[in-house]
């Protein structure tokens, strides 16, 4: 009888646990339990004690060089193998590099499906019921899965994290890769990071994003000033990552980063859903836009219309005078 | 004779006004405005133009578009015949054409299955209606083919597959012998568009029009059930800093976060 639920957690490039790790232990918390863990890569024994600190009853690691970075056919024989072993009601996974790729393929090979990118997950008795956005962000979507085991990715920051406690007790054990290098039909030839200067996009607390209302790329020049000033980290909405006026890893948006600061500030952004879906979990948007109608109003906390060269300059310096008194 | 399968999706129009944009709570479905046609899925599109830069280069390249849906997804393929491609395949079958995303990988499979050989499947990252990012993967898991996903840059050339990929923070290149699945993403660049005579000489490729029978498989079931569809109410009241000035505006606005210490 399929019970409990099975987490693919994850480790990050620098050898901590990637964030989305506990969101997902916590979700799977949520739904009753208990919670069993994959912990996959190289390197990553170390974090199993962290996993249980989060939440996880049993850690299940899988440590071998084939394994990272991702690849489908490296992760696939272990991810079918361990979901057939612990026979969960539900797995999880983050709609990250790594989930947007397995979970398909963990699905079909499981002969189920799975629910992406999702904002909430219940149970409705023993059944997974699983929301998420669609039409570019414009709708929601709830859906149940016919199969067993009930599929899901999550939405990175749409779980809070239970209080880490490093008292918590559970089970680690190890497992073997179970695959040959000549089973993995691809091959990562190239690896490039784009480092963002300062503050990551989705840890920061502030966020200033620019659209095509700024003109052009040299606009991207004042977002940064201010961006220094608070502490925060720029933004780019899909139409200027598409015309170059900003690098691709900025782009804030349902098929870009979604962002979770405490402040987002739109600027020339009219406010696409596809943009929107990004930001869908800010409580404080300000918009400085052109258009009284551009849609970006309609989530803003507050909102000046007018043309952002002559306002913002002025914004900046008075929140550079601010901050230092 | 390389062989492109393209697969492409007609949505309803994603630039739909918001004002406009309206769903149907208890059929589940989103309400068609008049006068705003469907559309071909913009990711899609962005898939038969990666198709067609492979062409550009190997002209004897042939490339097949393939669509599931009801009789106005002639007009996608027909747009995707018009930018370049050489020949349709339309499945068009009321037992299929509203299937969930696993019976629709099933009977996609199902017809790249009878237009082998292929070298090459180009799908798009998402579709723009539901968002749901599988159908790519999922094909290459029931034909048993490599997947490589979110790409910006597709070459194919001596039985290698080369992409570059957009990840989280740069991006990677990954090869993948063919035949393969590749899903692309919107940093692959501008879909070329069809001219007036290219859009003629469309009308005269072939569409075939196939159903489930003509597959050779039992009808696919779905795995999922749509429980609800529904707009979330996200509008709030905004409050507009207005000034005598654009400067005094702008300073209006830092003393107002200041004030509810957003600063």
């Amino acid at each position: 009888m399929a019970s409990g639920v099975l987490v693919f957690g994850e480790a990050t490039d620098d050898g901590g646990l990637n964030p989305v790790t506990a969101e997902l232990i916590a979700a799977g918390s949520n739904l009753g339990g208990p919670v069993s863990c994959v912990l996959a890569g190289t390197g990553v024994e170390g974090l199993a004690q962290e996993c249980v600190a989060a939440g996880a009853d049993k850690v299940i690691v899988v440590d071998d060089p084939i394994l990272a970075p991702y690849q489908g056919d490296a992760y696939i024989p272990m991810a079918e193998r361990i979901a057939k072993e612990v026979d969960p009601s539900v797995v999880l996974m983050g709609q990250t590099m790594m989930g947007r790729d397995l979970a398909p393929r963990l699905a079909q090979r499981l002969g189920t499906a799975v629910a992406m990118d999702c904002m909430v997950l219940s149970m409705d008795g023993d059944q997974l019921v699983a929301e998420r956005p669609c039409y570019g962000g414009s709708a929601r979507a709830k859906y149940k899965i016919n199969g067993t085991p009930q599929m899901a990715t999550l939405r990175a920051k749409a779980t809070e994290p239970l209080a880490p406690d490093s008292s918590r007790q559970g089970e680690i054990v190890k497992q073997e890769a179970g695959v040959t290098a000549d089973q993995v039909r691809t091959k990562i030839t190239d690896r490039r990071k784009e480092k963002a200067e300062g503050v990551r996009l989705e840890d920061a607390t502030v966020v200033i994003s620019g659209g095509r209302g700024l003109g052009g790329p040299e606009g991207f020049k004042e977002l940064e000033e201010l961006a220094e000033i608070m502490g925060g980290a720029v933004g780019a909405s899909r139409a200027v990552c598409d015309l170059g006026w900003y690098p691709v890893p900025t782009q804030v948006g349902l098929t870009g980063k979604v962002v979770t600061p405490d402040l987002y500030i739109a600027v020339g952004i009219s406010g696409a859903s596809q943009h929107m879906a990004g930001i869908s979990s800010v409580k404080n948007i300000v918009a400085i836009n052109k258009d009284a109608e551009a849609n970006i109003f309609k989530a803003s906390r507050f909102g000046v219309v007018g043309d952002w060269k002559e306002i913002f300059p002025a914004f900046k310096e008075k929140v550079r005078e601010l901050k230092s008194a | 004779m390389p062989h492109i399968i393209c697969l492409a999706k007609q949505v309803p129009d994603p630039e739909t006004p918001a004002a406009q944009f309206k769903v149907d709570e208890a059929a589940k479905k989103v309400i068609p405005v008049p006068g705003i046609q469907p559309v071909p899925s913009q990711f899609d599109t962005i898939g038969v133009e990666a198709a067609l830069r492979i062409k550009d280069d190997v002209a004897d390249t042939t490339i097949t578009i393939v669509s599931l849906g009801p009789d106005s997804s002639r007009d996608t393929i027909k747009h995707s015949l018009a930018m370049g491609a050489d020949e349709g395949v339309h499945i068009n079958d009321p037992a299929v054409n509203d299937s969930d995303h696993w019976a629709t990988a099933e009977t996609l499979a199902a017809a790249i299955k009878k237009l082998e050989p292929y070298d090459l499947i180009i799908a798009g990252r998402q579709a723009v209606d539901w968002d749901m990012g599988v159908v790519g993967t999922t094909i290459g898991e029931i034909l048993d083919l490599p997947s490589v996903t979110i790409a910006k840059d597709l070459k194919m050339a001596n039985g290698t597959v080369t992409v570059e990929r957009v990840l989280l923070d740069g991006f990677e290149t990954v090869e993948a012998p063919t035949p393969c699945v590749v899903t692309v993403s919107n940093e692959l660049g501008e879909p070329r568009y069809p001219q007036l005579r290219q859009i003629m000489q469309a009308a005269k490729k072939e569409v075939k029009t196939w159903t489930v029978a003509d597959l050779g498989i039992e009808t696919p079931q779905n795995r999922t059930t749509l429980e609800a569809l529904f707009v979330p109410d996200t509008s709030i009241e905004t409050e507009f800093i207005e000034g005598e000035s654009a400067q005094e505006t702008g300073e209006k606005l830092a003393v107002r976060l200041n004030e509810e210490k957003l600063i």
